[in-house]
């Protein structure tokens, strides 16, 4: 990959993430028939935050600090594993697909700590509930990327990401639709959960980062649109047609990641959540679908 | 005691050397070191040396109400390393057997330590009937190997002729038995969490550590003996090793001691070890030298990063337990405050535990993950579907894992205390806290550097799956793994100094937690362990790992004191053996008319012995006469 690419590559996967929380919220806006934010407002949001000083609790120790650290160091390295315009990833090797699906479980782990070094029982709620469902959520994961493995007959993402299609559709829609639910679900989006809501009882990831405020607060807000641009550019790489052109595909990317939060968007417009008890089904679904993939490819 | 430690560092020191190799011939007495012994020796003399420091401080500065002899304990420790030794290097099926029940009997010493204890007594007894029964398979096993090969010499048995399939079946079944309840496979496992969790720490660090890896060793000893592994040796493992994984995983949500949390993942990862195994054999069987060699050496690494990471653990929840006196997580909390120096080399070890990067359990089951994927990638059809749901499995004892150790780590040391004892906490002396540091720092040092441990770990691989397949074994990934490992630890450091200096100046204001508007919370309305994992053990695991709740209810016109007490049993003691124990009980029941008690009779079946004894060594003769 030239060095031009790996520049657009960092460029993009820095400045692009809260643009899709603002084209999600705008979406969800014209659904609702309001005017709503402008589609920069996170962008102003994390920069008020950045400003910001902070409260911290007397409980807590350097493991609440660390989380938000923690989760935006994971992030951008995992960003870093993802091919996203490019045919290449920034680097990749055989294998890395656990690096990047453990990538995302050691923020996870951070993150759940934080809530649980406050010692607040909504946020232990949340961490629970959070760590709960990545029991299923990581298996969906792992499972949509094995399709991909056995397609390619490789474990890197940029080789299982830069091959063509060939008359393989219905595995294609399955494996799409089974990271799409992923996504949401690691993202906390609705009908996982949802990220506007005003009640500690029902949240997951909000409730979690309760007690963080100023910089940290902002940097866990930049740390979620990233691994939803991440997830995404998965989703993305798989789903959209390749043009052959270098820098077609990168537009192909960018307009694909804007498609794909236009759809989240939708899909909170139309749906409710689930109540806690279906989500797992929910995320089960999306590991049968996958099986189903794998069967299918399997000859 | 000084000298007890000179003498094992020693030992250490001139073992070391890999493929150093001498017979003393004594009798009976066969020693060698191979490649495989080696490897396994290493983490024997390792952990042995720094669990006795650990325990030095630990049974020394202990204040017990009533101070209790420790010097029958220590000769036990030091009984249970040098046989646990003696078992890597005999070479003489009598010479094996004797060290083997001398380790299981000294560990048996150590276990009812504390035998005033209603618990440890119950752990010592599950214990001893377990490993005896598990040691009878392992008579059978080498009898019939001996018969077979005429003599009791393991080099015999290598240069014996070829092994039937029907006895070498049987031959591996009971060394599946017989080994396989040494290393805590399911399920062979019940004794496992009882023993573990009922030893003092340093001990329970040993022998989860090290001596469950000693039934992995005579599973590949015997492997290796046999020579060729059957097509349904390598499935049959994978069975039992995702089987124990998943089991023991879950099993450990629900536990509300730390110890016993740690014992039952010790059941997850001896799992996963098995699983590697298995599939290292399937490798040898089905042709795919690639495969095979990556299959074992995922289980030899595990057993290296096993040793040190759950060595870790259970030191450090000795220290919790040794600074608190509680091991209950539910009467725990707020001790990254008060004993940093066991909480965070206690954290990265969880975080090793979880399989997560940048720490060397990740390396292992990295490896595990790439053996699979291609095992699956080429194989046919149905296998191939097959080993990738097992990867889909995987993932999810890896989820629960790090579930398992989210709970233990955000309820026992963080938050604020839930209990006087845990408010109360004091920092272990030096001596304990520096060996945790030392484990903490070799975990690390085995996440960088995977590939070097592999390197080492060839020899021992070679002799396993063969020497022209272990060369097919590449340790480039590794390599890339062990620089990523890095990686991630350093971007770490980098973000959070970035951070750091981003926001030096930026004002932070102390006040209490949040707590939703209500303005006093106090520490007992904080998520316990129980809380944490509710929705997932009860709701969505089966319900027969559920901890059974014992009530009694207040009755009657002058109500007795009610009590709730929930005890979290092992469904496969509860459901399997408890049943088959009381039905042998009962068969056996029937002989009583036997044991009448009187002497005369006792002399009289003697007599009775004797007589057939004698017969049946001359009768033959006199018949041919």
């Amino acid at each position: 990959m030239s060095i031009l690419q790996s520049l657009v590559h960092v460029l993009l996967a820095c400045t692009m993430p809260p643009l899709l929380l603002g084209v999600i919220g705008k979406t969800k806006a014209a659904f609702a028939g309001r005017v709503g934010a402008p589609l920069l407002q996170p962008y102003y949001d994390i920069a008020k935050l950045m400003r910001k000083g902070s409260v911290v609790s007397r409980t807590t120790t350097w493991v609440f600090r660390a989380g938000p650290v923690v989760g935006v160091a994971t992030g951008l390295l995992a960003v870093a594993l993802v091919p996203l315009g490019g045919e290449q990833a920034l680097f990749s090797f055989p294998g890395d697909l656990v690096l990047f699906a453990y990538l995302f479980g050691l923020g996870r782990f951070f993150t759940v700590l934080a809530a649980l070094d406050t010692g607040s029982a909504f946020e232990g709620m949340g961490g629970a509930r959070e760590a709960t469902f990545s029991c299923f959520a990581e298996p969906a994961l792992f499972l949509g990327l094995l399709v991909l493995v056995k397609r390619s007959a490789s474990t890197s993402l940029s080789t299982m990401l830069g091959a063509h299609w060939h008359g393989e559709a219905a595995s294609l829609v399955l494996v799409v639709v089974s990271l799409f639910i992923v996504l949401l679900a690691e993202t906390c989006r609705i009908p996982f959960d949802d990220p506007n809501t005003h009640l500690e009882l029902t949240m997951i990831h909000e409730v979690m980062v309760l007690d963080h405020s100023g910089p940290a607060l902002g940097i866990i807000h930049y740390s979620a649109s990233l691994k939803l641009f991440v997830l995404g550019a998965l989703v993305v790489r798989i789903a959209a047609p390749r043009t052959g052109n270098v820098w077609g595909d990168w537009g192909v990317l960018v307009g694909g990641m804007l498609g794909l939060a236009l759809l989240v968007g939708a899909v909170e417009s139309m749906m409710a959540r689930l109540r806690l008890r279906q989500v797992p089904s929910l995320l089960v679904a999306a590991c049968l679908l996958s099986a189903f993939g794998i069967v299918l490819i399997a000859r | 005691m000084g000298l007890v430690l000179a003498f094992q560092a020693l030992l250490g020191r001139m073992f070391a050397p890999w493929n150093a190799s001498w017979q003393v011939p004594l009798g009976a007495l066969r020693i060698a070191v191979d490649p495989l012994s080696a490897f396994f020796l290493v983490p024997v003399f390792g952990v042995s040396l720094l669990t006795a420091i650990y325990g030095y401080a630990y049974l020394g500065t202990d204040a017990r109400p009533t101070s209790k002899r420790v010097a029958a304990p220590w000769c036990a420790f030091n009984v249970l390393v040098g046989s646990m030794v003696l078992v890597l290097v005999a070479r003489q099926v009598l010479l094996f057997l004797v060290a083997w029940e001398l380790m299981s009997l000294s560990a048996y010493v150590l276990v009812v330590f504390e035998h005033e204890k209603e618990e440890a007594k119950r752990a010592g007894w599950v214990y001893l009937v377990a490993t005896h029964l598990g040691t009878s398979f392992l008579f059978v096993m080498f009898l019939l190997l001996s018969k077979h090969a005429g003599s009791f010499d393991f080099d015999a048995f290598v240069t014996m002729p070829r092994v039937g399939a029907g006895l070498s079946a049987v031959v591996f079944a009971c060394a599946l038995v017989g080994f396989g309840t040494k290393a805590g496979v399911v399920p062979f496992h019940v004794w496992l969490p009882e023993a573990h969790a009922a030893a003092p720490s340093h001990v329970s660090a040993l022998m989860s550590g090290v001596m469950i890896k000693l039934g992995i060793y005579g599973i590949l000893r015997v492997v290796v003996l046999l020579r060729e592994p059957a097509f349904w040796w390598g499935p049959l493992l994978m069975v039992l090793g995702l089987t124990s994984s998943v089991l023991g995983i879950a099993l450990a949500l629900g536990q509300r001691d730390m110890k016993r949390v740690l014992a039952y993942s010790s059941v997850e990862n001896m799992g996963l070890i098995t699983l590697g195994i298995g599939l290292g054999l399937w490798g040898v069987t089905s042709g795919r030298p690639h495969i095979a060699s990556i299959g074992v050496a995922s289980s030899l690494l595990h057993i290296w990063n096993h040793a040190t990471m759950k060595g870790l653990m259970f030191l450090s929840a000795g220290s919790v337990l040794h600074g608190t006196g509680t091991k209950d997580i539910e009467k725990l909390g707020g001790l990254m405050k008060r004993m940093p120096r066991t909480a965070i080399p206690m954290l990265l070890g969880a975080v090793a535990m979880s399989g997560l990067p940048p720490l060397n359990g990740f390396a292992s089951e990295w490896l595990l993950y790439m053996g699979l994927m291609d095992g699956a990638t080429s194989a046919g059809r149905g296998t191939g579907v097959a080993l990738f749901l097992t990867v889909g499995v995987l993932s999810f004892v890896g989820a629960m894992a790090m579930f398992c150790f989210l709970r233990l780590i955000g309820v026992a040391l963080l938050g604020e205390p839930r209990s006087a004892e845990a408010d109360h906490a004091h920092e272990s002396p030096r001596w304990m806290t520096m060996v945790l540091a030392v484990l903490g720092l070799l975990a690390m040092s085995l996440a960088v550097f995977p590939a070097f441990a592999v390197h080492l770990a060839r020899p021992a691989l070679a002799q396993v799956v063969g020497a022209s397949v272990s060369s097919k074994l590449s340790t480039g990934g590794l390599r890339e793994l062990g620089a990523w490992n890095a990686a991630v630890m350093a971007a770490l450091l980098l973000v959070w100094a970035l951070l750091w200096f981003l926001w030096r100046n930026a004002p932070v204001a102390s006040d209490s937690t949040w707590g939703c508007g209500y303005p006093s919370p106090t520490a007992r309305m904080q998520y316990t362990g129980r809380s944490f994992s509710h929705t997932l053990s009860e709701g969505l695991l089966p319900r027969a790992i559920l901890p059974h709740r014992l009530e009694a209810r207040p009755k009657g016109v002058f109500p007795i004191p009610s009590a709730l007490t929930t005890e979290s049993a092992d469904p496969v003691t509860r459901g399997i053996y408890e049943p088959l124990f009381r039905r042998v009980g009962r068969s056996f029941a029937r002989l009583r008319w036997l044991q009448q008690g009187v002497t005369h009779l006792y002399l009289l079946y003697i007599v009775i012995a004797v007589v057939l004894a004698l017969a049946w060594v001359s009768l033959p003769s006199w018949l041919r006469s």
